[in-house]
């Protein structure tokens, strides 16, 4: 008997938070709302080691927050949401912790995929952003996998980047572009012979160099808008080589929590902070 | 060295410089030119004082400066310091308007504290300062009145190049243009050919203007550059890598291309077109202070928060 009356006191609980958040977020929505926001979720360790907790289990707690987080933006209508899961640099970490990782990676990716996940609950479509060839096989194959399994959804995107750095992705689109304008090039002239036709050297010329849509094209990242907040958290005020190109004039915030301890006040903080600089930010992404 | 500071309890952990909030002075962002808030425009102005206008932008001659090397304040650590710094001079404009005076008392009084900036950079041992003077996305603002400022502030350029190399050579402070100077005057880009070449053997403080610059341009050209070299046959797509490219950037004028720490000024929390690839690893201070008002102190507090940092480059620090 009372464990009913407590799951009814805790259900009708749980009711009147969600109606308020959901209050909040409408007053929110008068403002603008952003469309695309970033996370770096620095912080895990930090959080286990304040915590006593057991290895890895930092970012267990960090994979909580980002569930947690993902629900906030849906409600908000915020359309893309990306996290900075794994960096290429990270691979320099001893081997026990870069294994411990993969494995809840690949562990959360599997769980994702489940009827009653969050990704089909909230229709959220998954992209996973980096140079993957660098995971394992299993890892790379269950991010396929994902991929495909979420192709449909299209409530809101999640861009999950793994064995990524912005540099790397750079590097990738020039080599890309490159190859692409080679080809290009060479298919030109290859009807140019076969119609024994003389298109010009300054045409061709034209067709040499690579332009700003040609890299924007082949980055990893081209699959979603530039974003409006990237969120690093524990207070670290440093890029660390993610989305350097993309947020060339995207509002920066760095709260002092660490990861597991970001919740709603600090999007909310965010959000507010972005709605106070947004009309100036439009007025110059118009003239540019 | 680095192990045994770690062990020190400095002075500065006492004072935790985290991410401070933007707190907005009194004027709405929208009455201020947005041509002119996110880049620095107040480094060069140069002429007599008699308009009481204008005044000398860079370092007064100091016969006694050789007896400041190496003086830095209690609160930083003379051993990590940055060897690059970078600042993105915001602000000045928006200092004027508070005060109600004209634009141009603004960019002299940002003019000051470029000055102090760049005394103390020689004197603290900073090898490389870099200040964003202009973007190239300044350009395509169309309302007459920014284009009448760009102008004024070229024939300001202008005439502090005419009149302070003398005493670059005598601060042995090297002299580097990044950005495209083909959209500058004629005469602008004689002088700063010009003052490159004059400086070009100085070892002291390489000062870098970036003018009409944009990191993505700067990204972009290198990209080019490195197709180009393809389409020549001296290298294959697949042998381009970050080295390659980092040696295309603008940035290859200086042996230190990345900066170790961005300062920006009033309180704006962005990057603005600067730097990008070179700001991979690069701590990012964002000052409350306008430009005009940036002196040593908020420069020690901007170098106190940088030396407290600990970089893993996404390794850990041992345990």
């Amino acid at each position: 008997m009372d464990n009913k009356k407590e799951n009814l006191a805790g259900r009708l609980f749980g009711s009147f938070i969600r109606y308020m958040r959901r209050f909040l977020f409408r007053v929110l929505s008068v403002g603008p709302i952003p469309n695309h926001l970033a996370f770096i979720l620095d912080g895990n360790r930090r959080y286990a080691r304040k915590w006593d907790l057991g290895e890895g289990m930092g970012h267990r707690a960090g994979f909580l927050s980002l569930m947690s987080l993902m629900k906030y933006c849906y409600e908000l209508g915020v359309k893309y949401v990306t996290i900075y899961a794994f960096s290429i640099d990270n691979f320099k970490r001893r081997p026990e912790e870069v294994q411990s990782v993969m494995d809840l990676m690949l562990e959360k990716i599997e769980g994702l995929l489940k009827e009653e996940s969050i990704v089909n609950q909230y229709g959220v479509r998954v992209y996973f952003i980096g140079n993957l060839n660098l995971l394992s096989e299993t890892v790379r194959l269950a991010t396929e996998k994902a991929m495909k399994a979420t192709s449909n959804n299209d409530k809101i995107i999640l861009l999950v980047c793994m064995a990524y750095t912005s540099t790397d992705e750079i590097v990738h689109a020039a080599q890309e572009s490159c190859n692409n304008k080679r080809h290009e090039i060479q298919s030109v002239m290859k009807m140019n012979d076969a119609q024994n036709g003389d298109i010009g050297k300054k045409k061709l010329g034209e067709n040499y160099v690579i332009k700003l849509a040609d890299i924007e094209r082949n980055m990893y990242m081209g699959v979603a808008p530039d974003p409006d907040i990237l969120i690093r958290s524990s207070g670290e005020t440093r890029l660390s080589n993610f989305l350097l190109w993309q947020t060339s004039n995207c509002l920066l915030y760095s709260p002092k929590a660490l990861w597991p301890e970001v919740g709603l006040c600090h999007l909310v903080w965010a959000v507010l902070n972005f709605q106070r600089v947004h009309t100036e930010l439009e007025k110059r992404r118009k003239q540019l | 060295m680095a192990a045994m500071q770690s062990f020190q309890i400095h002075p500065s952990t006492l004072k935790h410089q985290r991410f401070p909030h933007a707190t907005r002075n009194k004027l709405s962002p929208n009455t201020c030119c947005p041509l002119f808030s996110f880049v620095s425009k107040a480094t060069i102005l140069s002429g007599p004082r008699g308009n009481g206008v204008l005044v000398n932008c860079l370092p007064p001659v100091d016969n006694h400066a050789d007896e400041d090397l190496g003086s830095v304040p209690p609160d930083l650590w003379k051993d990590s310091m940055p060897i690059h710094v970078a600042v993105i001079m915001d602000g000045n404009r928006r200092w004027a308007q508070m005060r109600g005076l004209p634009s141009v008392s603004g960019y002299e009084a940002g003019a000051h504290a470029f000055r102090t900036v760049v005394d103390l950079c020689c004197k603290w041992r900073i090898t490389v300062l870099t200040v964003f003077v202009f973007s190239s996305d300044n350009w395509t603002r169309p309302k007459v009145q920014h284009l009448v400022e760009i102008d004024f502030i070229m024939e300001l350029l202008e005439r502090a190049l005419r009149d302070e190399l003398q005493q670059l050579m005598r601060k042995n402070v090297r002299v580097s243009l990044i950005g495209d100077s083909t959209r500058l005057p004629k005469p602008l880009q004689v002088l700063l050919r010009e003052a490159e070449e004059t400086t070009k053997n100085n070892s002291q403080l390489h000062l870098i203007f970036a003018l009409n610059y944009s990191g993505q341009n700067d990204i972009l050209q290198a990209c080019q550059n490195m197709a180009l070299k393809v389409k020549d046959g001296h290298i294959e797509p697949e042998d381009i890598n970050k080295f390659l490219l980092e040696k295309e950037l603008e940035t290859n004028c200086t042996e230190f291309p990345n900066p170790d720490l961005l300062i920006r000024t009033s309180g704006e929390l962005r990057i603005s077109n600067f730097f990008l690839w070179q700001l991979a690893y690069t701590k990012l201070y964002f000052a409350n202070s306008l430009w005009p008002d940036f002196g040593e102190d908020e420069f020690v507090e901007a170098l106190s928060s940088f030396q407290q940092r600990q970089r893993r480059y996404g390794g850990r620090s041992g345990s």
